[in-house]
């Protein structure tokens, strides 16, 4: 009982905390509003006992938030958003979009024949996941991972505006390099 | 719908819900003696009444002159995330410790208990640059900033540094981490990650090294505007984050309880004060990270140091099983 009350409470505070997002009118109070949505659904995944799916949500949204009140900060507003201002642009195209996925997507919960349980959950229910979403994937995975990281790398080298020659010379001689940002270990 | 977190077999016993308040009190003591050290190494430092003992009551004097200074107000402060900032250190730094098992008692034995230290830790971030952007002034702002700069520095380096004793102890239950150091610490065959550990703590509690958030070069940085019984807490919580992260440190890499002669919780509690004292002391002996700078050594350097660290343990790991 106390947990199924616990656990439409943090369903509210979820929601809630996502409509905040558009009702306020500072970029600092939207994305922590934002990040307590993202908490308040950390903290319900704990109560479907994915322990470790739910506190690195809470980890990974609070940290991402941290950041993101940062850049929202910097280039979101006019000013830039130091300023009160709105959250909302293009007012009626996106009510009409919102309360039709509302629509679509409540009908469809309504319409569709739940399957009813087969078995019983397994003791682990985190390996369980973790199992049949990568399973028979994971060289899959393994492979995407690196090849990632590299688009990553090369795709910020690629965007750089300068390059190493900039920063070391022609010759690629120059030391320390000429940087506009000095960095602590002095490469 | 099911219970939320069972308890998973470990060698640790959950306490009643009740005995929260006991842990309460216990990191509180802790944050004092971590103040009261504090005071007594700034009077030995810097001289004034009493001498070095005097110094040992100056949290209480400065505690006292706060609760009875008048509230500093700015002009359009965002009242509501510049509090939640200010008192959330010391929320974070309470949550920290429920998973910190004292000797076999433990008020929240989570299966996954160091996800949940690094977790709170990482709401840190989010609180000082609250507080810094509540007030609505130029350097409360910038000590904000600047703590987010040096958190993207030390981060990463101490979630690997955290990750070595659970890799050793193939658990992230905080209880089976210490009662896999049967006989050799993990302080004592991982270093680095016992080091970087200990940089994570002191940034977290904006301490020391990773001051400059908090810096008197920019007027007091995040807590500028702080003042009366809102900077009281805001202190008290960074000592309570620095002790915390002293507590966590006892089961992941000192052995939790184990010693000679004393029970397992006093053992517990001395590790813990010595290395808060520890902590306390460095505070006069490193210089102050510059964020920007910092940036570079936490990324070219501690990040490949303790990456190389967990390898070691992996290997170690393998090998043994």
């Amino acid at each position: 009982m106390l947990t199924d009350i616990a656990f439409w409470g943090f369903g509210l505070a979820a929601v809630l905390g996502g409509a905040a997002v558009f009702y306020v009118d500072s970029m600092a109070r939207a994305t922590y509003a934002l990040a307590l949505s993202f908490v308040a659904v950390g903290l319900q995944v704990l109560f479907l006992q994915q322990n470790y799916v739910g506190v690195v949500t809470i980890l990974m949204m609070v940290m991402e938030m941290a950041i993101m009140a940062v850049y929202m900060v910097m280039f979101m507003g006019m000013n830039p958003a130091l300023m009160p201002m709105s959250m909302v642009h293009g007012n009626r195209t996106a009510v009409a979009v919102a309360v039709t996925t509302f629509l679509v997507l409540a009908t469809g919960i309504l319409m569709v024949d739940w399957p009813a349980r087969r078995g019983s959950p397994p003791s682990d229910v985190t390996m369980a996941l973790g199992e049949s979403l990568m399973g028979p994937k994971m060289l899959v995975m393994a492979v995407i991972s690196p090849v990632m990281v590299a688009t990553i790398v090369a795709g910020v080298v690629l965007a750089a505006h300068r390059t190493r020659y900039d920063r070391l010379g022609d010759d690629l001689k120059q030391r320390p390099a000429d940087d506009p940002q000095p960095g602590g270990v002095g490469r | 719908m099911a219970d939320p977190m069972p308890m998973t077999d470990s060698p640790i016993t959950t306490v009643a819900p009740g005995w929260a308040i006991v842990g309460l009190a216990i990191l509180g003591v802790l944050a004092l003696t971590a103040a009261m050290l504090d005071g007594a190494l700034a009077a030995r430092a810097g001289g004034g009444p009493g001498g070095t003992m005097g110094g040992l009551v100056r949290p209480f004097g400065e505690a006292a002159r706060l609760m009875r200074q008048r509230r500093r107000t700015t002009v359009e402060a965002d009242g509501l995330l510049w509090r939640i900032g200010g008192a959330g250190l010391l929320v974070t730094a309470a949550l920290m410790v429920t998973v910190v098992p004292l000797g076999e008692w433990t008020i929240f034995d989570l299966d996954v208990g160091v996800m949940w230290f690094n977790a709170m830790d990482v709401m840190v971030w989010a609180l000082v640059w609250l507080t810094g952007w509540g007030a609505n002034s130029a350097h409360s702002l910038v000590g904000g900033y600047r703590f987010l700069a040096h958190g993207l520095g030390y981060e990463l380096p101490l979630m690997f540094a955290l990750v070595a004793p659970a890799i050793a102890a193939e658990s992230l239950n905080v209880g089976r981490v210490a009662a896999a150091q049967d006989g050799l610490w993990f302080a004592v065959w991982m270093p680095v990650a016992f080091l970087v550990y200990l940089l994570g703590v002191a940034a977290f509690a904006v301490w020391g090294p990773f001051s400059p958030a908090i810096g008197t070069d920019v007027a007091g940085g995040a807590r500028a505007e702080l003042s009366g019984v809102d900077r009281l807490v805001f202190e008290v919580g960074r000592y309570a984050l620095l002790a915390a992260g002293a507590a966590f440190a006892v089961p992941m890499f000192l052995g939790g309880g184990a010693g000679p002669l004393l029970p397992d919780w006093a053992w517990v509690l001395v590790k813990t004060v010595a290395l808060l004292a520890v902590l306390v002391w460095l505070r006069r002996r490193l210089p102050v990270f510059r964020p920007d700078k910092f940036m570079e050594v936490g990324w070219v350097v501690l990040l490949p140091a303790v990456l190389v660290q967990d390898l070691v343990v992996a290997v170690i790991a393998v090998g043994r099983s």
